[in-house]
């Protein structure tokens, strides 16, 4: 079996604890990343898959549970050195470009701002030839170090973000939507492009996003999140040729196809929650069904699915 | 059908330190009452800048209208007062942007951000329009909206975002919706919840909706016409059947061709070579000319005219000239056009 690089554990990320606006963004999520795997995470907006990310890296400190980074605990009190070392070894690439960089830095200067940091650059000529060779990676030109961030279009910006990202050679990436802004055939060469710096470099990625056929094409394994909560994980080919639970059913009868003769005639399954009929005493959780493919589900779910699979 | 919104000769470029960036350099096209015009095309190619000069929101100490004129109501919106524009916008055009975060005040909950628009345009006082605002955040799938109206967007996750900046463009019922990717932020069940909710309200009050989108399904879901863009130009324009079945230009089957289904498993995904051009410094032909297996020689010397295939389609390129040799599409493209009517590969059947 592979190492593991993560593992994360009954992670929760309360926002207004207590007040009548509380949200459990994150409500006990577990799983574990693997190292030079690709794990991607799918589900309802809003459902809490950024702040995952997000308490993953410790932007947030989580309201309980623990992340374990190559055994240590991310989340236990550490030196600013050890920090900084985390810092640079995980590293995020936001879903909000325009948010995520600063209006009045210059591109040069935002690139280059965790080579600053780390210390990465021998010197001023070296710095700028690690911004150069950063903006070819992902597609843009040196010309394009002297501009400020909203002379650039939507997928330049993200492009940016990446860059910046990738500066600082971090061992995991955190890609919050990294491809979702970008044109088909650019969000094709940004895939490529990641896959190729995960065979180089033996990076791992969490890879969150929302059009299904690219997390499909990159991941190992996937995560189906649904209101806090990890509903379903399987191998990739398995979650879409064997979904189990029926949000991930419901979501992937609704990927849109570039076919408009489809698109007019197309079914969508909905997903209505209720229809469970969990009660108090069911104990809802995480269950292997299949080797590596985990449903949340009450143990009668959990004896129907098995039932299920074993007539197929 | 009648017209009501015509983009007219379009050029604009925007002045920097590095010379003048020639972003839209010739958009025509009409939109029609009641309908649904996809804009694709590679990132940069002008989707956004063209759309926000309709609305006049770009840099006044940068962009500079070149020439054309964009009518609306037997008016040049790029000749009106900042003071009229200002009427317009949000109330007869409203636009959702891509980039959520720059079109709402990061400082102002979102309630008041719903709300203003409707006190601005329409004549309801203030606890009506804070009804009107808790039901559109509903309409959007917001859970418990009523709680919600009080908080800053940083407090919303990006998709929700979004959807706060669709209620409010929605708020006002527009005639023209621009909507700029709004729904790549979403999962697609709640994206098809949106794309359902403007084709409501495309049929209750017959909206023109202008859609900027990467994501050929969705174009291939909400769109009537569907035009593509490439280096601040239209290259192709035409019914969804047709661009989908029977496209013409090589940039619009690289566009085709790129998208991964479900089924790919390739080592590598198709993306079209090279780089976009220059627009400082555009070249003399056919922009795509330089990325394409296809090109002639004429394109690297001649800026290819518009073609026509049908009435409602056509597509700038030199392929289409009489005297041009004929040429094999790739052959995910090929497949497509076996669907088609009309098309040399027609192989029987409906679409
Ligand atoms: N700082 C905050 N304060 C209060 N609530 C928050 C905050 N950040 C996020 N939330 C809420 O937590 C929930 C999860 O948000 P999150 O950003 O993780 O969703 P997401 O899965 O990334 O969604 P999307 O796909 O739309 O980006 C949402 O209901 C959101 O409104
Ligand atoms: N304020 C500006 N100053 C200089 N150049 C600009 C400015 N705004 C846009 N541009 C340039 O104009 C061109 C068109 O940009 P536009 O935002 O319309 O692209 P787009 O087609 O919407 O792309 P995307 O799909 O990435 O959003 C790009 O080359 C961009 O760099
Ligand atoms: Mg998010
Ligand atoms: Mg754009």
């Amino acid at each position: 079996m592979a190492e593991k690089l993560l593992e994360i554990k009954d992670l929760r990320q309360h926002f207004n604890v207590g007040k009548p606006n509380e949200v459990k963004a994150v409500d006990g999520i577990s799983f574990d990343i693997y190292r030079g795997e690709t794990l991607g995470l799918v589900g309802e907006s809003g459902c809490g898959k950024s702040t995952t990310g997000r308490s993953i890296i410790r932007l947030y400190d989580a309201t309980s549970g623990d992340v374990f980074y190559e055994g240590e605990n991310v989340h236990g009190k550490k030196s600013k050195k050890d920090l900084k070392k985390f810092n640079r070894k995980m590293q995020m690439i936001f879903q909000d470009p325009y948010a995520s960089l600063n209006p009045r830095m210059k591109v040069m200067d935002i690139i280059a701002e965790g080579i600053d940091i780390h210390g990465l650059a021998k010197n001023a000529a070296d710095r700028k030839k690690m911004v150069f060779d950063l903006l070819e990676t992902v597609g843009l030109n040196k010309e394009h170090a002297n501009r400020y961030p909203h002379e650039f279009s939507g997928g330049q910006r993200q492009r940016l973000g990446i860059a910046r990202a990738l500066a600082v050679e971090p061992d995991f990436i955190i890609a919050d939507e990294p491809i979702s802004a970008l044109d088909v055939s650019i969000q094709a060469q940004v895939v490529n492009l990641l896959k190729e710096l995960q065979e180089e470099k033996g990076l791992t990625y969490l890879f969150i996003a929302h059009d299904l056929s690219m997390v499909k094409y990159i991941s190992d394994r996937i995560g189906v999140m649904y209101f806090g909560k990890m509903v379903e994980l399987a191998p990739a080919e398995d979650l879409y040729n064997n979904p189990m639970h029926p949000y991930t059913q419901s979501l992937l009868s609704a990927i849109p196809l570039p076919d408009p003769n489809y698109e007019r005639n197309r079914v969508r399954k909905s997903y209505d929650p209720s229809t469970h009929n969990y009660t108090e005493k069911d104990d809802v959780k995480m269950r292997e069904i299949t080797p590596g493919h985990f449903v949340q589900c009450s143990e009668s779910e959990f004896q129907s699915l098995k039932a299920s699979v074993a007539v197929k | 059908m009648e017209k009501i919104l015509q983009v007219k000769d379009l050029e604009l470029s925007f002045n920097t330190f590095g010379g003048e960036v020639k972003a839209i350099r010739g958009v025509n096209f009409d939109l029609y009452k009641g309908e649904t015009l996809a804009i694709v095309g590679e990132s940069g190619s002008g989707k956004s800048v063209t759309t926000k000069s309709i609305m006049r929101l770009l840099p006044e100490n940068s962009a500079e209208f070149k020439n054309g004129e964009i009518l609306f109501g037997g008016r040049d919106l790029t000749k009106l007062s900042d003071k009229e524009m200002q009427k317009i916008r949000g109330k007869d055009i409203s636009m959702i942007f891509q980039d959520p975060m720059t079109s709402l005040n990061p400082t102002m909950p979102i309630g008041r951000q719903i709300t203003e628009p409707l006190l601005k345009h329409q004549k309801i006082g203030k606890e009506e329009a804070k009804k009107v605002a808790i039901d559109l955040l509903r309409l959007v799938g917001m859970p418990k909206p009523e709680l919600r109206m009080k908080q800053y967007p940083h407090q919303f996750s990006g998709g929700q975002r979004q959807r706060i900046v669709i209620a409010i463009a929605l708020a006002c019922n527009p005639q023209i919706l621009i909507a700029d990717e709004p729904t790549t932020a979403l999962d697609v069940t709640i994206q098809a919840q949106i794309l359902e909710l403007m084709k409501d309200l495309q049929k209750k009050i017959d909206t023109s909706i202008i859609f900027i989108t990467h994501d050929l399904g969705v174009v291939a879901n909400v769109a009537d016409r569907v035009a593509v863009m490439y280096g601040g130009k239209i290259v192709e324009i035409g019914t969804v059947d047709e661009i989908f079945y029977n496209p013409q230009h090589p940039y619009t089957w690289g566009l085709l061709s790129s998208m991964p289904s479900l089924d790919t498993d390739e080592a590598k995904l198709y993306a079209i070579p090279g780089t976009p051009p220059d627009l400082l410094d555009p070249p003399k032909g056919d922009a795509f000319a330089l990325r394409s297996e296809y090109a002639l020689q004429i394109d690297m010397e001649q800026n290819p005219p518009f073609f026509k295939v049908s009435d409602t389609h056509s597509a700038a390129t030199w392929l289409l000239h009489p005297d041009a040799p004929q040429v094999e599409p790739p052959a995910t493209v090929i497949e497509r056009m076996k669907k088609f009517p009309g098309s040399r590969y027609y192989e029987g059947g409906a679409i």
